[in-house]
């Protein structure tokens, strides 16, 4: 697969004004949100050390909690099966299904089956899939991938959805009212959880070893219609998504919501431990390249993620390029550590989609080093080469300036002239991207190292 | 497929260095009333409270709010509903039903939740499929915080079991609000002591 080009993508987004700005406006608001919660719990810092430590505990202890999770569940009526790769999910997923005839899906959100492209495998081998989270249904209607985990329709504003549903589901494309548009979603939806033929299915936000329990948090029920109304509910767990017993619940379920959208918990937060008399529950625990992320030193603490989304909103970049920019399921600071775990090729430019600012590894609930991963992801790239050819060159020619302080010197000093007398057309060029958003201050008269020399006095100013 | 052992043994290898498993403690609680609590953070989340000092004011309530014609549902043995519950009812055939009756086993002060398993909901479907949910709750079964909740022996022994804080809601489009996304389109807690 060919590199994304994070650069060029966001430039795309960033063409659109109004999106821009509202976007930038949403995120900061669910990052503001998400502070008030945290400072009104004394014990805040205290949870995020605890969550950390129960996962970086958990994935240490990871084949044994595996075990304890399996055989519980199989002990208390659920059938588990395992799969290494997607596409072993994926076939399992339709093996379950046609093997009891059944030919509708309805799921609730799932970042692990956009990861699978679970509908695409299903969709043509005769399995009508239908995403009911109303995010990631108007993403499945617009054939995109999710631009947020917790809210993947946020780079759209109502007149895009207006339009959307208007040429696939049958609405005015003319009205953008958003409770004409939400309604007309549920009515759309609705009728498929009492179809016949119908299998129910949902993700995992915790899988508790202790008791076998899947622990799924939505705030529209949807999760709970899809396991509660079909009598067969499949789960796709990721295997970083195990803890070890129902009181750690305590720990997580207090940070999620807080988290994502700065709300207390989410309407629903449901735990499915063993399946209704007369119904089949099935999990299916995913490796796809969990346990070769686990086996890297510095990058294993990205599986501590718990996906709530608020390294996303705070980040800087992210809030002004769009998920769909980052060119993979995961986007944003998270995305630019996970993505590269998968194909160092494909997702080489993420990295360097962050300014370091260290906001994202502030907010992590579960404190995962994000932007130290960042960091350490650009080394590993520049050292395989695939650091594009223009940067490359550049950070060369810094790197000689930057080693010899009086070439560095004479640059400094006849910069500041030059920045003065320089024409726009010349600072705002298209090869300096930084200076398309941004004015460059003015320059002071004198370096540094002139104004020391001057007002200190004596010396070279080496000391 | 992979099968188990091959399965675990990949992860097995790839383990970083045991890291030992922290001690979680239980953490002061802020105090106050917990019911006031429960209120306050139910209504943060557009659910609402009300007062009841019978079974037949919650039928009153009901007709008074969703109509006289309103097709009930009630897995409370107190209150009558106006159509049939029991276990073994396709969860479907609740699809046309305007208002569900559900008796919490407690509430949760903290987040203002309540607690249900298939016990309390009979059909699980209930809490979801209907269009407003009227949930009685004794004001003597009342838990501090989530970490308590967790504490409960309740999860070990329920198949299915749910915290659930207000009605259903999306803000999936430009961050607007909506009440009643998939599930419930209201939810309305009625302090109500349990049948002795």
């Amino acid at each position: 697969m060919s590199r994304i080009d994070h650069a060029k993508a966001a430039g795309a987004f960033i063409a659109k004004t109004e999106h821009v700005a509202f976007h930038d406006k949403r995120l900061w608001d669910l990052r503001e949100k998400r502070d008030a919660q945290a400072h009104n719990i004394a014990e805040w810092e205290t949870l995020r050390e605890l969550a950390s430590g129960i996962k970086e505990h958990t994935l240490s202890h990871l084949s044994g909690y595996l075990e304890q999770f399996a055989s519980t569940a199989e002990a208390n009526g659920v059938t588990v099966h395992w799969a290494a790769t997607a596409e072993e999910h994926n076939e399992l997923v339709y093996q379950i299904m046609s093997g009891r005839g059944m030919t509708t899906l309805v799921k609730s959100k799932s970042m692990l089956t956009d990861e699978c492209a679970m509908r695409e495998y299903l969709e043509p081998r005769g399995i009508t899939v239908m995403e009911t989270d109303l995010g990631e249904r108007i993403q499945q209607l617009d054939h995109q991938d999710p631009s947020h985990m917790v809210v993947p329709a946020v780079h759209k504003l109502r007149g895009d959805v207006a339009q959307l549903f208007g040429r696939t589901i049958g609405t005015d494309p003319e009205n953008s009212d958003i409770h004409y548009l939400a309604e007309s979603q549920r009515m759309n939806t609705r009728p498929y959880f009492v179809r016949e033929k119908t299998a129910g299915m949902t993700g995992c936000n915790f899988a508790v070893a202790e008791t076998g329990t899947v622990v799924v948090c939505t705030n529209e029920g949807n999760a709970d219609l899809s396991a509660n109304v079909p009598p067969l509910h499949i789960a796709s767990i990721g295997i970083e998504k195990l803890i070890p017993k129902v009181a750690d619940l305590g720990v997580f379920v207090r940070m999620l919501s807080r988290s994502a959208l700065g709300s207390p918990i989410t309407q629903y937060t449901s735990h499915f431990r063993a399946p209704r008399p007369g119904t089949e529950m099935h999990y299916i625990l995913v490796d796809h390249g969990r346990s070769e992320r686990l086996a890297m030193q510095d990058f294993w603490y990205s599986l501590k993620c718990i996906r709530c989304g608020a390294c996303m909103n705070t980040c800087p970049v992210y809030r002004r390029s769009g998920g769909l920019s980052y060119g993979g399921t995961y986007s944003g600071p998270i995305g630019a550590i996970i993505n590269p775990t998968y194909d160092l090729k494909r997702y080489s430019a993420l990295p360097f989609a962050s300014t370091l600012n260290g906001s994202c590894t502030n907010v992590c609930p579960v404190k995962i080093n994000i932007h130290e991963q960042i960091y350490k992801w650009r080394q590993v790239i520049t050292e395989r080469h695939e650091v594009p050819f223009v940067k490359q060159e550049v950070l060369k020619m810094a790197g000689r300036l930057l080693a010899s302080p009086t070439l560095y010197r004479a640059t400094v000093s006849s910069m500041g002239g030059a920045l003065r007398r320089l024409p726009n057309f010349v600072l705002y060029n298209p090869l300096n991207i930084w200076g398309r958003q941004r004015e460059l201050p003015e320059a002071p008269k004198l370096t540094f190292h002139a104004w020391y020399r001057k007002n200190r006095g004596g010396g070279d100013g080496n000391a | 497929m992979a099968t188990r052992e091959a399965f675990l043994a990949k992860v097995r290898a790839a383990q970083p260095e045991a890291r030992e498993r922290p001690e979680v403690p239980l953490f002061a609680s802020v105090g106050g009333d917990l019911r006031a609590r429960f209120t306050a953070a139910l209504a943060g989340m557009g659910g609402t409270c009300v007062e009841a000092s019978s079974a037949t004011d919650v039928l009153a309530l009901i007709h008074e709010r969703f109509g006289a014609d309103a097709s009930v549902c009630s897995a409370a043995p107190e209150v009558a509903g106006t159509r049939p519950l029991s276990a073994d009812m396709l969860p479907a055939s609740l699809q046309d039903v305007d208002v569900g009756v559900v008796r919490a086993r407690f509430g949760v002060a903290e987040t203002g939740s309540v607690w249900f398993s298939e016990q309390e909901y009979v059909v699980n479907a209930i809490g979801y499929i209907v269009q407003h949910l009227i949930v009685l709750l004794d004001p003597a079964q009342m838990i501090d915080g989530l970490q308590d909740v967790y504490r409960r022996p309740d999860f070990q022994r329920a198949r299915y079991a749910a915290l659930v804080t207000g009605p259903s809601a999306t803000a999936d489009i430009e961050g607007v609000l909506i009440r009643g996304a998939q599930g419930v389109r209201s939810l309305t807690v009625v302090w109500l002591s349990a049948p002795h």
